[in-house]
């Protein structure tokens, strides 16, 4: 299993569209992949899950993955979040 | 006597057909066989996508992919992990049936989102609903109701229409929409008026008043709702609704002829949009412009900047919407009454007297900048005309067009395409620029009469305060008189003058604006085709004996009365 630890930057959060960038990114991959907030562990593939935890600006989250293709996961995941997700 | 919200203009007369979520039965019965049901539950799934993909497909032939939008929400929600995850679970570990475990997953789901303080969330809400109640009908064999045939002239009452709702409506039986809830963003007033089907919305006490089959009458002028109507009213109502369609009828005729005089003036009539999918519907009026972009849209309901490129496409859009129709596209007008949290910006005491528009742009010409780029970037798609808001100094005017021309440069360093055409303008909406109106007309290519603020500041009116508005007046002597001078010294140095303040599409006005010389009128796209009804029973020659009566004229209320005689006996002649 791999697991990153990534700061949210965009102002939105993970809410709205950016929410559904995420999981339809990471229901790209076979791996299992978590993401935690320090609160609560849900699943990245379930865009109900990822809207109810609330990820705001500024907080961090750890993504883990478990699978074959778990780091390309966990790369690209990472990169999206990175990557300026309000354009 | 009943009323709601007015939200899509029209009269409907018909038979209510009371739409009703039916009682579903669910129940808590245990199962035996597990596996079966996890099946079950999971080919309903199956169906559950099917169908909304067939309304994903029919929504974009019928009204394009951004209201389509909202079943890939859907179909995202119903293959959703977690949702099916816990239904499979509760199934498995309780055997509960797959209705009574499907029902308390999606209920608690709508009842976290309903919870959240935030709007995108609870329409959330809204969309789980319409998905899960999809499934259990699915699950149960319950047929929904079915919209798309509806017998002719029904009067739609709902508590309120979902997605799935409006998409298979069938809108040559449907006269007229009430629903209970709702304002006027609500889904059904955006669909109501997309499908021109006249509704009614947040009408609360409306059930208590219809049953199925009542006749029934809304006004989507007005709000009211009438239930069993003697025949009196509904003559009236009928006979109103021919006249409206009369008057549609006739001014379709005017589609593709020419807004030109008896005497061979030509104007042109444009209109004032917020974004691409009015352009688009301004199409439908033959608008022949736009005659105001207000770019603010781009700016508003977000938390940052947006970006040049993000800009670009916005400006892009339109301008190929238009095709080769000129588009005049005012840069950022923020303050006064418009803010933007995000540019934390202070209090003042005076706001339309403050820190606005063009102000904020020669000061933070970063922003103003980022926009010009992209505006210049953009002309290589259309006929792009660039104005600026409240100028009320040459000098400014003189800053912002350097900055203009260092961005072109900048483009044109870049070996970017870029139009040869771009015009640049201003508003002419503060009175020192009406009076000094023939120095400002040798250094742009046209100018715009904004008259809403030019009457807010010429007259010290503040037209946002309810005490006064008797004195907010655009058929006031002094702006008629500025905006004779203001035209006739456009013309004098060679430019042309057009007007997109309200007072443009104002039927009394346009017969006098017409004689100073007014060469292009924008307005709402709605009153186009009146606007070239008007303009094409006049003489501009005669009217200019009526412009030097109106401006000898010391009071409003003269002026009115005047300029009411002249409609009147325009009317008599035949138009």
């Amino acid at each position: 299993m791999k697991t990153q630890t990534v700061t949210i930057t965009n102002e939105t959060g993970l809410h709205a569209r950016p929410a559904s960038l995420f999981v339809e990114e990471a229901l790209k991959f076979k791996a299992e992949i978590f993401v935690d907030n320090g609160t609560q562990k849900m699943s990245a593939k379930s865009i109900l899950n990822i809207l109810c935890m609330a990820i705001s600006k500024g907080q961090e989250i750890t993504i883990s993955a478990d699978g074959e293709d778990e780091e390309q996961a966990l790369t690209s995941l990472v990169a999206i979040i990175k990557s300026d997700l309000d354009e | 006597m009943l009323k709601g919200i007015a939200v899509s203009d029209g009269i409907g007369i018909g038979k209510a057909y009371i739409l009703m979520d039916e009682k579903l039965d669910i129940n808590d019965e245990k199962i035996t066989d597990i596996s079966c049901e996890i099946d079950r539950f999971l080919l309903a799934v199956e169906e559950c996508k099917k169908q909304i993909n067939e309304l994903y497909i029919r929504t974009i032939d019928a009204f394009g992919e951004e209201k389509a939008k909202i079943f890939k929400a859907h179909s995202m929600i119903a293959s959703d992990e977690a949702l099916l995850a816990e239904v499979k679970n509760k199934i498995k570990n309780d055997k509960c049936n797959a209705v009574f475990a499907l029902n308390q997953v999606s209920n608690q789901f709508v009842d976290m989102f309903a919870k959240m303080d935030n709007e995108y969330m609870k329409e959330r809400a809204a969309d789980i609903k319409d998905v899960s109640s999809r499934l259990l009908r699915i699950l149960l064999g319950v047929k929904s109701q079915d919209l798309s045939i509806l017998p002719p002239n029904t009067v739609i009452v709902a508590d309120d229409l979902t997605p799935s709702d409006t998409a298979q409506l069938n809108k040559e039986n449907v006269v007229g929409i009430v629903t209970r809830l709702g304002g006027r963003t609500s889904h059904t007033a955006i669909m109501s008026r997309t499908m021109e089907i006249p509704a009614v919305v947040g009408a609360n006490e409306i059930f208590v008043y219809v049953s199925d089959d009542d006749n029934i009458i809304i006004d989507g002028f007005t709000g009211k709702i009438i239930v069993n109507p003697d025949e009196v009213i509904i003559k009236e109502y009928e006979d109103g609704k021919i006249k409206q369609a009369h008057e549609k009828e006739e001014l379709k005729k005017l589609v593709g002829l020419s807004s030109i005089t008896k005497d061979g003036y030509h104007v042109v009539l444009a209109s004032n949009i917020g974004n691409v999918q009015d352009a688009k519907a301004s199409l439908k009026h033959d608008t022949e412009a736009v005659g105001l972009l207000r770019s603010e849209f781009l700016y508003m309901d977000r938390t940052r900047l947006p970006s040049e490129d993000e800009q670009f496409k916005a400006y892009k859009d339109v301008l190929q919407a238009m095709g080769d129709k000129p588009v005049i596209i005012r840069t950022l007008d923020i303050g006064g009454d418009k803010e933007l949290p995000y540019l934390d910006m202070p209090k003042e005491m005076n706001p339309f007297l403050g820190y606005r528009a063009i102000r904020i742009c020669l000061d933070r010409t970063d922003i103003f900048k980022t926009q010009l780029r992209a505006l210049i970037r953009a002309s290589a798609f259309g006929k792009l005309q660039i104005m600026f808001p409240m100028i009320s100094s040459i000098e400014e005017l003189r800053e912002a067009k350097k900055l203009y021309l260092e961005c072109k440069q900048e483009i044109v360093d870049q070996q970017i395409v870029i139009s040869d055409y771009i015009q640049i303008g201003m508003m002419v909406e503060i009175p020192s620029v009406a009076i000094m109106a023939d120095v400002f007309a040798k250094e742009v290519d046209f100018f715009s009469i904004g008259t809403n603020d030019l009457i807010q500041y010429t007259t010290a009116v503040d037209r946002m305060n309810a005490k006064i508005t008797h004195l907010y007046n655009h058929f006031h002597p002094a702006i008629l008189r500025l905006v004779n001078m203001v035209i006739k010294a456009g013309h004098e140095n060679g430019i042309w003058i057009g007007m997109c303040g309200e007072a443009a599409g104002e039927p009394l006005l346009i017969p006098l604006l017409m004689g100073m010389g007014l060469d292009e009128f924008s307005m709402s796209a709605t009153s186009t085709l009146k606007a070239r009804k008007i303009i094409r029973s006049l003489s501009k020659e005669e009217l200019e004996e009526s412009v030097e009566k109106v401006l000898q004229m010391a009071t409003a209320k003269e002026v009115e009365a005047y300029l009411e005689g002249i409609a009147k006996n325009l009317q008599a002649t035949g138009l």
